[in-house]
């Protein structure tokens, strides 16, 4: 077995609306391997909620999955059948959501629902369950483990369920995780606290991360690599160094520029600001996505689809017309090179 | 995004995107015309209201004239010798034509219903706004109101109090309105209860609005589409009602063409004569029908988002 | 849990006398129940002898007292028509009402569950047109009506089934259908409503992100949470029906509470209709007292706190 363990190619999701389809993911490429966090970024709306639930064969059922390749662990997952994917589901590949709030059931105890999963995928008994249940609950940090396996979500608080959530996730010792904006909804105090968790427990089992989230702090803090997404496609790729030190992109340049970085920012200018707003992406229109919004904007522009290009550096990609050169000569003159 | 295209900053235009948004009364117009069970169950009910209103002129016979001599003849898609156009519907035991019995027996249907579901929307109402929007004690006694109508049936009580009091169409209209307001304090409580703490309702009683003030002009307009999607249900729950004491004998009295009444009568001939019992069943039926499609269609309409 | 269960006991008991309050006043609707009783043939001595008999001379909060410390005694008074004991009456015709309102009530949550799991599973889709319609059409049926046209059909053209009488099981199914169908409509939209919010809630993504089987899915984790408030609304439908059985009972002659309510009322038998309007109400009310604790005990967020 290699050490890739998600592949994906040219992966689209299209949704039927009132006016017609919206392309709400256009053909994006990446892949994971073992101990490696990749972190997806970019505003809301952008598609990056739908990715993951693409991956996970999650979507709503009026929504329509595309892809060339979506390999997880060599095993294609686009000829799975619906009971493959519910076999592979919290086996091999779990999912943490938004919302700690309303992701665990009511009606059970967090014994019920961390042990259900396990129970489901291995053949294990239920004290052996309630074991690596209590285990799981100590690793994430949870203190008395074994007394709140009896207990009810509604006792716990948004940063113990999140806890609770990433426990459950972990407890058939998955190759990948995905992570989307798990600390969203929670203090800011917390968030910290979750995402170094995520990052601790990454490397502790060795798994794949994929995290989704608007905070570019937290990935420049925990990312290997970095894909941004703007309006449904991957607009630059690269590790984390190269995106964050050497931003090729206009939109990923503008994003950077929005947050302070320490040693970087010059303190007598404000902060920037991308103008503009997101294109619709209801029905078909090929253009560049961001050309609207682009100070560099040109004719060609908006002429026709624009393809991924290297940069400098291998593993490094964007999606822009301007050359390798012009990109970093534009980044150290907004100074977030 | 308001100018209805999207200029580039290089001057190049991208495609036209925004649609012209309509106002929300064209749109509510636009489902309402599209809308299926809103439109036929509007047209039925506006059909059988004309029937009721113009019963006199179009009736081809008296509804109460008995001629013994022609009793119990089938409606005209029956093959039987007695069949004649002079009587479409037929005749009952009584040589009574049905289908001028059918049409003023609509007058009573809607009468009842109309006002049963009138005495019973005020008293609901007033109930179902105080509660909600007074709240605390005032929404303890109403809703300790609500729960001791619930508790009490609401047939073997009508049938009870007709008895006792006597019947007519009158006391049946009453006793049927003070029994049945308990659907309009339900809803008209929640409702209000969500009305009430929106910003322009805080903001009035901030300035000093009177409360009937605020009642009736902040609060009322937002809750008027509840208001009629109950009065609709309660108008069919009160016709079904009439029916079902009529059927039993203590609702409206004999001679008049009650369409339960109509049905008790040919229950005794119902073995061969079923249409006896078909014909004002169907006519109950469609008359309900229309009615819960209007009104389903109207929360349709008016509020899509409560649907389901 | 306990706290929420006496409070709720308390305003059951609370209801509970203000409707013996109403039923109790129920006799003086007519004006002089002495009068009435006495017929129209009875001299004013008679009157006065009844008056006295019946302790109608007493002051009116004397005489409510009296009729519910004997109420609570089990003693609701001697029939006018029957002459003997309203209770015994009651109590011998209470078992078939109770057998009708019970196979009534499975009839109509046995079509309403599924039909609404099933509509909410494929929402606009042929099955949920289906039950929509059948909801719609259910609404605008009169059960009395409807349950002619089953014995016309049933019962004289295809004779599958007895038309009238209590004796077998088979006397049941007419009117346990005709009653039953009465709910489906309810019960039927709000299964399906519950059920399509449950299905779209984030838990149940969570629990498909698990891997679970879409039959754990669907009944662990959706039902589940969907049936709550149906176990409310199944309590108060099952009041109603008990209400409703009136007119069944009377059009199947079945011998129960109904029919017997429908005789009373026929015979002006005062004392009778009052017990049994009591009765009602109150197997009401301790119905929904149970529904709603059921419901807490279904729902560990009000359970546990």
């Amino acid at each position: 077995m290699s050490d890739r363990i998600l592949e994906v190619e040219n992966l689209t999701v299209d949704i039927p609306v009132g006016g017609g389809m919206l392309h709400a993911v256009q053909g994006i490429s990446f892949h994971v391997d073992r101990g490696e966090t990749l972190c997806i970024v970019g505003e809301s709306g952008c598609g990056k909620s739908l990715t993951s639930l693409a991956v996970m064969d999650l979507l709503p059922s009026k929504a329509f999955r595309g892809a060339n390749v979506l390999n997880l662990a060599d095993e294609d997952m686009l000829s799975a059948g619906e009971r493959r994917m519910s076999d592979i589901r919290g086996n091999t590949m779990g999912m943490i959501f938004q919302e700690p709030m309303t992701s665990l059931n009511p009606a059970y105890t967090i014994g019920n629902q961390m042990e259900e999963g396990i129970k489901r995928h291995k053949n294990v008994s239920t004290a052996e369950a309630r074991e690596r249940a209590i285990y799981l609950l100590e690793k994430v940090g949870i203190t008395g483990a074994a007394s709140r396996l009896s207990q009810y979500p509604h006792q716990l608080s948004g940063g113990l369920r999140q806890r609770v959530m990433i426990a459950m996730t972990l407890m058939c010792g998955p190759n990948l995780i995905i992570a989307d904006e798990p600390t969203t909804a929670l203090d800011v105090t917390i968030q910290a606290q979750i995402l170094l968790l995520l990052a601790e427990l990454q490397r502790e089992f060795d798994m794949g991360l994929i995290l989704i989230t608007h905070d570019l702090g937290v990935v420049a803090r925990i990312a290997d690599r970095v894909a941004v997404m703007y309006a449904g496609q991957i607009v630059e790729q690269g590790t984390a160094e190269q995106v964050f030190n050497r931003p090729t992109h206009p939109y990923t340049q503008g994003l950077l520029e929005c947050i302070p970085i320490p040693g970087k920012t010059d303190r007598s200018k404000p902060l920037g600001s991308i103008p503009g707003i997101v294109p619709s992406l209801i029905g078909k229109f090929s253009a560049c996505h961001f050309a609207e919004r682009c100070p560099y904007a040109m004719d060609e522009c908006v002429a026709e689809n624009i393809d991924m290009q290297g940069a400098a550096e291998a593993g490094h990609e964007y999606r822009c017309l301007l050359d390798n050169e012009t990109c970093d000569a534009n980044a150290r003159k907004k100074g977030v090179a | 995004m308001t100018d209805g295209s999207i200029k580039s900053r290089t001057g190049v235009h991208i495609e036209d995107r925004i649609i012209d948004e309509p106002s929300p009364g064209e749109r509510a117009r636009k489902r309402m015309f599209s809308h299926v069970g809103f439109m036929i169950g509007g047209f039925v009910l506006l059909v059988i209201i004309a029937l009721a209103f113009l019963a006199p002129l179009i009736s081809p016979h008296d509804p109460l004239d008995q001629q013994l001599a022609r009793k119990l003849i089938p409606p005209i898609w029956h093959d039987h010798l007695k069949v004649t156009w002079a009587h479409p519907l037929g005749t009952d035991q009584f040589g009574r034509d049905y289908l001028s019995r059918l049409i003023h027996g609509s007058q009573i249907s809607l009468l009842i219903g109309f006002s049963a579901m009138l005495i019973s929307g005020v008293i609901g109402t007033a109930l179902g706004v105080a509660a909600g929007y007074f709240g605390g004690r005032v929404d303890m006694v109403v809703n300790f109101l609500i729960t001791t109508r619930l508790s009490m049936p609401v047939i073997l009580v009508a049938l009870a109090v007709v008895s006792l009091v006597g019947n007519s169409l009158t006391i049946v209209i009453w006793v049927l309105g003070l029994l049945i307001w308990d659907r309009f304090a339900v809803v008209m409580r929640s409702t209000t209860q969500q009305v009430r703490n929106l910003d322009y309702v805080v903001a009035a009683q901030a300035i000093g609005c009177s409360v009937p003030r605020i009642i009736f002009t902040e609060i009322m307009p937002n809750i008027v589409n509840n208001l009629i999607v109950v009065a609709t249900i309660e108008m069919a729950h009160a016709i079904i009602l009439e029916a079902a004491l009529s059927f039993l004998g203590l609702g409206v009295q004999p001679p008049a063409p009650s369409w339960g009444l109509m049905i008790a009568e040919g229950k005794n001939h119902m073995l061969f004569d079923p249409w006896l019992i078909g014909i004002p069943g169907t006519a109950l039926f469609i008359l309900i029908l229309a009615i819960n499609l209007l009104g389903d269609g109207i929360r349709d309409v008016t509020a899509p988002e409560n649907r389901n | 849990m306990l706290i929420y269960a006496v409070k709720r006991l308390s305003v059951a008991i609370l209801v509970a006398l203000t409707v013996s309050l109403l039923t109790f006043s129920m006799i003086y609707l007519s004006g002089d129940p002495a009068m009435a009783l006495a017929g129209e043939a009875a001299t004013q001595a008679d009157i006065e002898n009844i008056r006295r008999v019946y302790g109608y001379d007493q002051p009116i909060y004397v005489q409510y007292f009296d009729w519910l410390g004997n109420a609570l005694k089990g003693n609701l008074g001697q029939s006018h028509y029957l002459n003997s004991p309203v209770s015994e009456v009651i109590f011998t015709r209470l078992p078939v009402t109770m057998i009708l309102g019970a196979s009534a009530l499975s009839f109509g949550l046995l079509l309403a569950i599924p039909l609404g799991v099933l509509a909410a599973m494929r929402p606009n889709t042929l099955i949920d047109r289906f039950a929509l319609g059948l909801a719609v059409i259910g609404q605008a049926l009169p059960s009395f009506w409807f349950a002619l046209i089953m014995i016309f059909f049933f019962g004289v053209a295809l004779r599958w089934l007895p038309i009238t009488g209590s004796d077998s099981w088979l006397n049941f199914v007419m009117p346990s259908i005709a009653l039953g169908y009465y709910i489906t409509p309810a019960v039927m939209r709000l299964t399906r409503a519950g059920m399509i919010e449950v299905l779209s809630s984030d838990y149940i993504r969570t629990a498909r992100a698990k891997g679970l089987r879409p039959s754990i899915v669907l009944f662990k984790h959706a039902l589940r949470n969907a049936i709550i408030p149906v176990v409310s609304l199944a309590a108060v439908q099952f009041g109603f029906m008990l209400g409703g059985s009136i007119v069944i009972e009377t059009i199947f002659a079945i011998n129960g509470l109904g029919q017997l309510a429908w005789e009373s009322i026929l015979r002006a038998d005062l004392p009778m209709m009052q017990a049994i309007v009591l009765v009602l109400s109150c197997f009401y009310i301790i119905l929904t007292l149970v529904a709603d604790i059921l419901n807490a005990f279904l729902d560990p967020r009000i359970r546990v706190s």
